[in-house]
């Protein structure tokens, strides 16, 4: 039970006020820092080797921003020191102040560097290490963390227990972990052995293991080291069959999204209005095409508004996609009503000329879709679980797009007499509904739809002529499997054909995962025919 | 009826009672029950034409003689009759049973693979490697050769093996589906998915089946070297043999009561039901013949082609297989055939003369048979012939 009495809860208030007090309190303790600062890089320009290594250990510790670009100018052989000893950061040819980072200009020839020996260049990577620990940029100190795992030195030791203290993404967590433990294992202290053993079972990660392993082969005689290193292996091994199964779990559920985008639009031209339509895969393809134009559009005209450009190609994608549906309804499908064959015939035919189209306009080689940046990256969740941004915006996505559709279907008049047309025909048009306007809005919906997720998949895969070809079989079988005129059918379908899928991966490989999938949704299509939803009442007979 | 059998095995075969010329007759009665004489015509024609006019125009003119066919264009004359034997096989089940199968390429491949099989076991030794194991094996370093790959040395064997297995799995997935009464769109869209897990399975390596690049690089068939224009001619005369053989089956067997109960299922299948028919048992027949049909298609096309690849089994290809039908005119079992030489005719020359026209023109055929012809050519035939007679 949470404790809620307004005391407690008073004085948690209480606490947090009085820690921002304090903080501000040490706002002038900050500033003296800074002339600390000051000082300690005024070392740096002097001729002293022993000053040079103290300073650069000092600035290891600093907390001050300008101390890395620093030393890591000093690293590389980019800190220069002009004649009255200011220190200067050398990028290509630009100079800057390395202390209060203006621009200066000033004649190379006049400028020197300081002077390094091997004790100094061996406590610059360690201060690096330590700067990078604590750099706000996750990739930097994932890779310094990586660094000193490889690597690891006992003097980097407090800096790697202070980072493990506040560090909060998992797989930095076990790169730090992992460094630690290897300085821990060696010590003397017995228990600050087994307090690494048992960091490297909760935080370690896959790589924990062989170093757990070496371990058990030295533990004889230390029955108590023992137990702890073998508790921790099987730790290890629990932890890593939940990433796994999350794991599973979250690339079922994208593949499900996807599979859904793909077979949305599908749901609603083959699922309500009866139309087999083979093009549907190319409503796809259209959206993606439609898609890399935006791209290319943006490229070339708003280069600074490029990370937007799939905002904008999501309405240009549902247009063009929904136009050429529009105009395929009026042309060919609705002088096929009724007569499902010939219609799966005739749009075969429409998407070979579809594809062709696309082949000679843009090439039969793929184009190139660029992810923005806020796509690319993702959330470690654990060691060897990352989530990409793009594979959760996927999911995000077609959450947002069945909830318009749904919106569309049960929400506005459109909708209402889309539901009617497709219950009941005659009776809708002797209501006075233009039951061809209907039919011909509803396939353009469903084109576009189909053209949305166009956008989505070009972010996640390759775009070519053949894009569509490869998703129709799979979305036949999403909407066969939810059952036919069910938008709920479409999808469980679709996320229960992504999780199987992602489940028998590991079991079978992705190909025979794939066909053991296509066999089990025959096996259920013959115990089931309606699907997993089956239509009710006066539906059920055609 | 007893009685008379009988009398048959215990007494000396009595003088016949019937002069001989009521069995030509019986004969002949039988045959223009299959086809009038206008079709018979036509018939001995086009087995004089394939059968006879072209092998000989084949072996007797110099080859610079403008009477000359080459032999390329014998080995191209044998794919167009597998195609048309793949084209009547749909026909038995589209065109008589209304069940359309977007599957097809998998019986044909699996016939094809059968006799691939074959071929690459009899040249054992004689691959890139100098191997008893085929090529791809010895690529891939593999010891020893999968189980299912015994027995095919074998002609026989393989034989029978191309036309068991597309029948064998035709028969399973038949039986599965027609049992839950799986019809129309739902069957074709399984049929598809079949052929796609198939080509899927095909494409790995580790199936053995030589994954992507399939069987190739045969050398030769029961001891006829593979390159010999006579082993090619004798190919094609084999093929459209078996073509016309399996017509007249097809023919036979539309013409019978069978071929009645089949068009009735197709238009009224709860009615024949009720009729005290299994239409279960007419279905899945018709459905596994083809299949046979289309592994016997598979089988004669590998040696000649001199490849067969899981790309056969693309659901682009079976649909294809549907438009030599469509073309050519449905539930006629001779549309079937035309539409297969004149579509794949037009494909040979369209992709070597204009390659970008090729899918525009497959793609607007399609769209233009099923608005316009929904009966194909033999529907603009009969028109005209019926406004002749108008």
């Amino acid at each position: 039970m949470p404790d809620l009495r307004l005391p407690t809860l008073f004085s948690r208030w209480f606490r947090l006020v009085l820690t921002l007090l304090l903080l501000g309190l040490l706002q002038p303790a900050l500033a003296t820092d800074d002339a600390v600062f000051q000082e300690t890089a005024k070392a740096l320009a002097g001729a002293d080797r022993n000053a040079i290594r103290q300073a650069v250990e000092t600035l290891g510790v600093s907390q001050d921003a300008r101390a890395l670009p620093m030393l890591e100018a000093l690293r590389d052989g980019r800190l220069a020191v002009t004649p009255e000893g200011r220190l200067l950061l050398r990028n290509g040819e630009a100079l800057t102040n390395a202390l209060s980072g203006e621009p200066v200009a000033l004649p190379t020839e006049t400028l020197s560097a300081p002077p390094l020996n091997n004790a100094i260049r061996r406590v610059l990577t360690a201060a690096i290490a330590q700067l990078q620990l604590v750099s706000p940029d996750r990739k930097a100190r994932l890779s310094a963390a990586r660094a000193l795992a490889d690597n690891p030195h006992e003097e980097d030791a407090p800096a790697l227990r202070q980072a493990l203290a506040k560090e909060q993404d998992a797989e930095v967590r076990a790169a730090l972990a992992l460094a630690l433990a290897q300085l821990d294992l060696n010590s003397s202290e017995p228990a600050a052995r087994l307090a690494a053993v048992e960091l490297l079972g909760k935080e370690g990660g896959p790589k924990a293991r062989p170093l757990l392993e070496q371990m058990l082969a030295k533990t004889e005689g230390d029955e108590l080291l023992s137990q702890a290193v073998n508790q921790a292996l099987a730790n290890l091994d629990f932890r890593q069959a939940l990433v796994n199964q999350a794991g599973n779990f979250f690339y079922g559920l994208s593949l499900g999204s996807i599979l859904l985008l793909a077979a949305l639009g599908l749901a609603i031209t083959f699922g309500l209005m009866g139309v087999i339509n083979m093009a549907h895969g190319e409503m796809l393809m259209l959206g993606a095409y439609a898609t890399y134009i935006v791209q290319n559009l943006f490229r070339a005209w708003l280069p600074g508004w490029f990370d937007w450009y799939p905002l904008a190609a999501l309405p240009a994608a549902f247009l063009v996609s929904a136009l050429v549906g529009m105009a395929l309804e009026r042309s060919v499908i609705r002088y096929l009503y009724g007569r499902p064959l010939e219609t799966l015939l005739a749009t075969w035919g429409i998407s070979l000329l579809l594809i062709q189209i696309v082949r000679l306009l843009f090439g039969a080689q793929n184009v190139e879709v660029a992810n923005p940046a806020w796509l690319s990256g993702g959330v470690a969740l654990a060691p060897g679980l990352v989530l990409p941004y793009s594979r959760l915006a996927t999911i995000a996505f077609a959450a947002l797009v069945l909830l318009l559709v749904w919106l569309l279907f049960q929400r506005t008049w459109l909708g209402l007499q889309v539901r009617a047309v497709t219950q009941i025909r005659p009776m809708a048009a002797s209501m006075g509904i233009n039951t061809a306007r209907v039919d011909m809005l509803t396939f353009g919906l469903g084109s576009g739809v189909a053209g949305l997720g166009g956008v989505a998949l070009s972010q996640l895969g390759n775009v070519g002529p053949e894009l569509g070809q490869s998703y129709i079989v799979d979305c036949f079988m999403v909407v066969v499997l939810g059952g036919v005129g069910k938008l709920a059918g479409t999808v469980a379908g679709a996320l229960g054909l992504g999780m199987v899928n992602k489940f028998l991966e590991p079991f079978a490989g992705a190909v025979l995962g794939k066909i053991a999938v296509l066999i089990i949704i025959i096996l259920f299509i013959q115990k089931r025919p309606q699907g997993l939803f089956a239509p009710k009442g006066r539906l059920v007979e055609n | 009826m007893a009685e008379d059998s009988l009398s048959a095995r215990l007494l000396p075969a009595a003088p016949p009672s019937e002069p001989s010329w009521t069995k030509w007759d019986s004969l002949s009665a039988g045959l223009s029950r299959l086809h009038g004489p206008t079709g018979w015509t036509v018939i001995l024609s086009l087995v004089l034409l394939f059968g006879v006019a072209i092998p000989l125009l084949n072996r007797l003119p110099a080859a610079d003689s403008a009477w000359h066919i080459p032999d390329y264009l014998v080995t191209l004359f044998g794919k167009f009759l597998c195609y048309a034997l793949v084209a009547l096989a749909l026909d038995l089940i589209w065109g008589f049973a209304g069940i359309l199968s977007l599957g097809h390429g998998v019986f044909f491949a699996l016939g094809g693979y059968a006799m691939g099989m074959h071929l690459m076991r009899t040249m054992a030794g004689e691959g890139v490697y100098r191997s008893e194991l085929p090529d791809f094996m010895v690529f891939l370093n593999w010891k020893e050769m999968p189980w299912f790959w015994h027995g095919f040395e074998h002609f026989g064997y393989a034989l029978s093996m191309a036309l068991l297995v597309p029948g064998l799995l035709a028969f399973v997935f038949g039986f599965f589906a027609f049992r839950s009464r799986i019809k129309g769109v739902y069957f074709s869209i399984i049929t598809q998915a079949l052929t796609y897990a198939l080509m899927l399975l095909f494409f790995r390596n580790e199936t053995g089946l030589g994954g992507n690049n399939g069987l190739t690089d045969f050398k030769r068939i029961l001891g006829f070297s593979l390159q010999e224009p006579s082993t090619r001619l004798g190919l094609y005369l084999l093929t459209a043999f078996l073509l016309l053989l399996s017509y007249l089956l097809c023919r036979y067997l539309v013409n019978a009561r069978f071929g009645r109960v089949l068009t009735a299922i197709c238009d009224a299948e709860s009615r024949i039901m009720f009729c005290g028919y299994d239409s279960l048992h007419y279905k899945l027949f018709a459905w596994t013949l083809s299949a046979v049909l289309c592994g016997l298609a598979g089988a004669l096309y590998v040696p000649q082609v001199g490849i067969i690849n899981p790309s056969e089994m693309a659901p682009a290809a079976s649909i294809e297989m549907i438009i030599w039908v469509a073309v050519g005119g449905r539930g006629a079992l001779y549309g079937a055939l035309l539409g297969a030489g004149v579509i794949n005719g037009a494909k040979s020359w369209l992709t070597v003369a204009f390659p970008e026209i090729w899918l525009f023109f497959l793609g607007g055929l399609f769209i233009v048979v099923t608005l316009f012809m929904p009966r194909g050519l033999i529907g603009l035939l009969d028109l005209r012939r019926r406004r002749k007679t108008a």
